[in-house]
């Protein structure tokens, strides 16, 4: 689904990844981890799309079609979904609001009927429901006033809803607490399917025990330097980064 | 081509196709001679019928608006007018002497109104509220609907030319009353030379059944337009009024000076909205309406309400501050208002809330849009005289930019003339966020869309003033006003 090919890519003229090689196949799940300043973030923002992230060399091939020249929201509409580390607030607009724009963006980009308003209310309610999500967090505004736990939480909502082929989670566990942790992973479990492919990004371990991934992948100085099964995760706990020349923080 | 510059370059080919409203209606009209003297004046008044009293007090106008220098504070920037060089009246010549039932109005302009989307029918509509709709059409109105069924519960609402041949003590009471001519230089010409408009009078008592509304149309080539407005309501009393403006695209600038005069007595409300939707000139600031109009509303009796809301997007200048006299004890004054500026388009606009009455309150709520290269300013003022004791005014006053080469600037101004009264004003200025942005079409929403989006909630205080029907439209027009606007 997703083969990454000697990816390089720089942000503000200064390069971050400096070759990238990574292949994730539908259902699987793939953890990337890495120190701080590895190109962890770099290499979400590349996949997504984001302006100022420039791809210089090499490709991101999506089911066999490069992404690098592709405008976000088609990546988005293709089926390229990515759960922020900082999900943004957007003052003023209902989340339901927002999430049947997102829908029916899409819907229209795969020459799908439009969902009218009563059928999109079906879906979300079963959707909230499934997720264990209160109804009230539709009415507010995107993110705003959210806890840590609130936004992400609200952020797998958005990827249940959007049903992506591909799920890019950037630091999903950051600033949660065990028990918020816990009910977002469950929700990414729940999403965890054959026809999807997922690519955790971490910085800590602690996430893969309730995310259990197929692969690991270790990020450092913009180049995968080893990649293994979930055992590689614990080993890391235990050892550090250091042995991939970075000091312990 | 990148794929930034491919949406740019699209966005391009769709910016001059964007105002909708821009056809022109082919129609034969009957016109004053073009420029403007006493004798157009009395051509204006003579064509009108109307009570020697009027043609004088036109007369008086236009002679102080020969004396009146041309007014220069402003911020927007325009070559000098030619007065000269405009038509003041400009009527379908079909429309004859008086106003006629729908029956007889031109099938052509019939089909204007239908092609903007009003309907000058008496149907009922989906949500059960009918409208009632004065169509101004250049310098006359051409139809209103639902006229017997308001006079059964007592409301005239009417063109304001017929107005003064039905109820003329009532016109002569009122007009002028709330803004003398000798107001401002473009109140005065619209004094000397206003042609038609509309005029409401809610009798003591009487919820209005149903909401009315005005839509202007400027039609003709070269011709300003100077409607008038004039809305009483008595003892009790409320009504909701809505307004629109539209107009042809044209490489020259048309002239809209309006007057617009509310007055509510005691424990009456009025609800005055407007979309203006005026042309803004193309992408290169080529033509546009100018719209100088001067709103005002007088909270005569205690316990009064006037409520101004407003979603400017048009034309190419917009310079106007409706405003409340407070002058009733314990009446309320508020101004909500989203003005969206786009291109070259340029805006001074804001409001005015003179307390004069005990514990008076007022609130402004003022969204303002910058894109492209457009220029926006917030001008308002607070006065609080020496009797408004326990007065308050709360002012909040956003500015959103998008792109970097237009700007957003707040000029508040605050007069305090006693110790109890209290004042509060609170400004943001910011940028729109391409962190949002990024965001919204991470999910799949286009661009433009997303900007859409973001803007809708930044006014969404605002757009909820709005009756339902309008709002919904004034949401579409948010998105349609910035198109363009990325890049």
């Amino acid at each position: 689904m997703l083969e990454i090919k000697n990816l390089h890519a720089t942000v503000g003229g200064k390069e971050i990844l400096k070759g990238i090689n990574l292949t994730v196949n539908a259902g699987e799940v793939h953890a990337i981890m890495g120190p701080n300043g590895s190109g962890k973030s770099t290499l979400s923002y590349v996949i997504s799309g984001k302006d100022g992230y420039e791809v210089t060399e090499g490709q991101i091939l999506y089911n066999g079609i490069d992404l690098t020249e592709m405008e976000p929201e088609i990546r988005a509409a293709e089926g390229v979904f990515l759960a922020f580390q900082y999900p943004v607030e957007i003052p003023g607009v209902p989340n339901v609001t927002f999430l049947k724009e997102a829908v029916n963006a899409v819907r229209r980009h795969r020459g799908e009927e439009e969902l009218d308003a009563m059928q999109f209310v079906k879906m979300i309610k079963a959707k909230t429901e499934e997720l264990g999500i209160a109804k009230d967090m539709l009415k507010r505004a995107v993110n705003v006033g959210f806890s840590g736990g609130e936004k992400k939480r609200n952020e797998i909502l958005q990827m249940a809803v959007l049903n992506p082929k591909l799920a890019v989670l950037d630091e999903t566990d950051s600033g949660l607490d065990i028990d918020a942790l816990k009910i977002v992973s469950d929700g990414v479990n729940q999403l965890r399917s054959d026809e999807r492919a997922i690519l955790v990004i971490t910085h800590y371990q602690r996430l893969l025990d309730h995310i259990v991934p197929d692969f690991v992948h270790v990020l450092a100085h913009g180049k995968i330097q080893r990649s293994g099964g979930k055992e590689l995760a614990l080993e890391l706990e235990e050892k550090g980064y250091a042995q991939y020349g970075i000091a312990a923080e | 081509m990148s794929g930034k510059a491919q949406t740019i370059e699209k966005v391009r080919e769709f910016t001059d196709e964007k105002y909708k409203y821009g056809f022109v209606t082919d129609i034969e009209t009957e016109s004053a001679p073009k420029g403007l003297s006493e004798d157009i004046v009395r051509f204006i008044s003579a064509k009108k019928n109307e009570p020697e009293w009027l043609l004088e007090s036109r007369l008086k106008a236009y002679r102080h608006w020969l004396t009146m220098p041309e007014p220069e504070w402003q911020k927007p920037n325009f070559p000098p007018i030619n007065y000269q060089d405009s038509y003041y009246y400009s009527a379908p010549k079909s429309v004859g002497d008086g106003p006629q039932s729908l029956d007889e109005v031109d099938p052509e302009i019939l089909k204007t109104y239908e092609k903007l989307g009003i309907p000058l029918f008496e149907q009922e509509r989906l949500s059960g509220i009918p409208i009632a709709v004065d169509a101004v059409f250049d310098s006359v109105s051409v139809a209103t609907t639902f006229k017997a069924k308001l006079e059964e519960s007592g409301v005239i609402f009417c063109p304001i030319s017929e107005a003064i041949q039905r109820c003329p003590e009532l016109v002569k009471k009122y007009m002028g009353s709330v803004v003398p001519y000798t107001d401002n230089k473009h109140a005065c010409l619209n004094s000397a030379v206003f042609t038609d408009g509309s005029f409401v009078y809610i009798p003591k008592g009487v919820k209005c059944p149903m909401e009315l509304s005005t839509y202007f149309r400027i039609n003709a080539e070269n011709t300003g337009q100077f409607e008038r407005t004039l809305i009483i309501a008595e003892e009790g009393s409320y009504v909701s009024y809505l307004e629109g403006c539209t107009a042809p695209m044209r490489d020259e600038n048309q002239l809209h000076a309006a007057i617009v005069e509310l007055i509510t007595m005691d424990d009456a409300e009025i609800k005055y909205s407007t979309v203006q939707n005026w042309y803004p000139g193309d992408a290169e600031g080529k033509g546009g309406i100018y719209n100088f109009v001067t709103k005002r509303g007088l909270c005569k009796g205690k316990n009064s309400k006037i409520s101004w809301t407003q979603v400017e997007t048009g034309s190419a200048i917009t310079w106007k501050y409706p405003s409340c006299i407070l002058q009733g004890d314990n009446s309320v004054g508020e101004f909500y208002s989203i003005a969206i500026t786009n291109n070259h388009q340029q805006a001074d606009t804001g409001t005015k809330m003179i307390h004069l009455g005990k514990n008076t309150t007022s609130r402004i709520i003022s969204k303002g849009i910058s894109a492209g290269k457009s220029d926006q300013m917030y001008r308002g003022l607070v006065r609080m005289g020496p009797k408004a004791v326990g007065a308050r005014n709360y002012t909040q006053c956003d500015s959103l930019l998008v792109g970097d080469q237009c700007g957003a600037h707040t000029v508040p101004y605050i007069e305090t003339k006693n110790k109890s009264a209290v004042v509060e004003h609170e400004a943001t200025t910011s940028k729109i966020n391409e962190e949002q942005l990024f965001y919204l079409r991470q999910r799949g929403i286009p661009t433009e869309a997303a900007i859409a989006l973001v803007v809708n909630g930044f006014c969404r205080e605002v757009l909820q003033q709005l009756p339902m029907e309008f709002a919904v439209e004034a949401q579409k027009l948010v998105g349609i006003s910035l198109e363009g606007s990325v890049g």
